[in-house]
């Protein structure tokens, strides 16, 4: 029983590319170190599973469980994340790149600037490590957005939800530059949010969002 | 600090240093009540006295403003959760638990932790005596196999949060726990040593290899604290 085995995704940007709002070695760290740590635990526990798959062992398969949403969840986020993000220079990171998107969240929250208040003030109550996302709802032939956060690594792979963009609020993805000054991470990574990536994510389909996964396998 | 807070004896010695000041406010509906504020206690060492374990940017950061947060944030939602209570409003006081939870926690576990940790000149490293010992050599066959499964814990904690050697208020028996986030050790548990396992607690110096914090932090370990928490 061969497990599927996932490889690090290329950042779309080199890692200074997103300064001053994000620094290199914050990026460097995260992509290089961090992302890579849950690809390689994560490949661990899926061939641990194999095997316990193979042997029927249904007690191994069940305490793998954890191990594999912790670092597939991790894996999932940051690939999201990094397509996600782009330099603030760049088309991608206005929101005009985003038209329908715009629309919704207007609709939804009444203008661009109430959405980012109400979403910082999700990203801020975190009690811990975690993540926020805007999550497009689909329910029938309707659908909606959503502010959600998460906890640690739990991915946004719900039913019928398609994460639209995510901001991680764990310490190391902020702490060498903003050290307790997390609101100012928070206000800072409006300026890298790719707003193309984030359209694309809002008119596609969930499979459509997780394509990235499928890359780097 | 609530009484429901103060109620180990552990939490209390620890607390001493920060002994509450009184405040008066004035209730509503004519009630008055009288409260004690939290306060930052002063580190019993200089800042960089646990370098090279910790080093003391990190010391400053994480008692100064980490620390500090979580003082002000408990204060402030002590506040709210008290007017509450005087308004009698049942769904406000359970919206503001896990905020008391979370910032109480976060002052509860660094008050005992500054505590629990030393530099070597005031007994840092120094291996524990007497009934602690006995516990852990019986439970870990020796302070280094004790010190192993407790790395063991710190490493498999997903997200933020603390390892803590705990005693059991019932059987008196040790044992290492993992607590989320800022869940402080409370109920069934006595805390007799922590370790902050937050990014903010060695990522300026560490960054990624945070194992290399959970071996290093052992040479600042104040076990005399540790000691005293033992029943
Ligand atoms: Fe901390």
């Amino acid at each position: 029983m061969a497990a599927s085995t996932y490889t690090l995704p290329p950042l779309p940007y080199a890692y200074d590319a997103l300064e001053p709002h994000i620094s290199a070695q914050i990026m460097e760290l995260h992509h290089s170190k961090h992302h890579q740590t849950y690809i390689t635990n994560l490949n661990a526990a899926l061939k641990s599973q194999a095997e316990a798959v193979h042997t029927s062992d249904i007690t191994t398969q069940v305490s793998l469980q954890q191990g594999i949403r912790f670092n597939a969840g991790g894996h999932i986020n940051h690939s999201l994340f990094w397509q996600n993000l782009a330099p603030a220079n760049s088309a991608e990171a206005k929101s005009s790149a985003a038209p329908k998107l715009v629309k919704q969240i207007k609709a939804t929250w009444g203008d661009e600037q109430k959405f980012r208040e109400a979403f910082k003030a999700a990203l801020l109550g975190i009690q811990g490590s975690g993540w926020g996302w805007l999550v497009k709802v689909e329910t029938g032939n309707e659908h909606r957005l959503s502010i959600v956060t998460t906890k640690d690594q739990d991915p946004v792979v719900g039913n019928g939800e398609v994460p639209v963009f995510g901001v991680d609020m764990w310490e190391h993805a902020y702490y060498l530059q903003y050290l307790n000054g997390k609101a100012a991470y928070v206000e800072n990574i409006w300026s890298v949010i790719n707003w193309k990536t984030a359209e694309e994510r809002f008119v596609g389909t969930r499979a459509d969002a997780f394509k990235v996964l499928k890359a780097s396998m | 600090m609530s009484s429901t807070l103060m109620r180990s004896s552990a939490l209390r010695s620890a607390l001493r240093a920060s002994a509450p000041k009184a405040s008066t406010r004035a209730g509503l509906a004519g009630t008055s009540f009288v409260r004690g504020k939290a306060t930052l206690p002063d580190l019993p060492y200089d800042y960089g006295a646990l370098e090279p374990s910790i080093s003391g940017k990190i010391m400053e950061l994480h008692h100064d403003k980490h620390h500090q947060t979580y003082v002000t944030s408990l204060n402030n939602f002590s506040e709210q959760i008290a007017e509450a209570k005087a308004k009698e409003d049942i769904q406000a006081q359970i919206a503001l638990q896990p905020l008391i939870n979370f910032h109480g926690g976060g002052h509860i576990n660094h008050t005992l932790f500054w505590e629990n940790l030393a530099p070597k000149n005031q007994g840092g490293g120094e291996p524990p005596s007497g009934k602690l010992s006995q516990a852990i050599n019986d439970g870990y066959g020796s302070l280094e196999g004790f010190q192993e499964k407790f790395n063991v814990a710190l490493a498999g904690i997903q997200g933020s949060g603390w390892a803590w050697l705990v005693q059991d208020t019932q059987t008196g028996n040790i044992q290492i726990k993992t607590y989320a986030n800022q869940d402080p050790v409370v109920g069934q548990f006595r805390p007799i040593l922590g370790i902050d396992a937050w990014e903010h607690a060695y990522y300026l110096q560490y960054q990624n290899r945070k194992a290399e914090y959970f071996k290093a932090i052992w040479d600042v370990v104040n076990w005399k604290a540790a000691e005293k928490r033992l029943k």
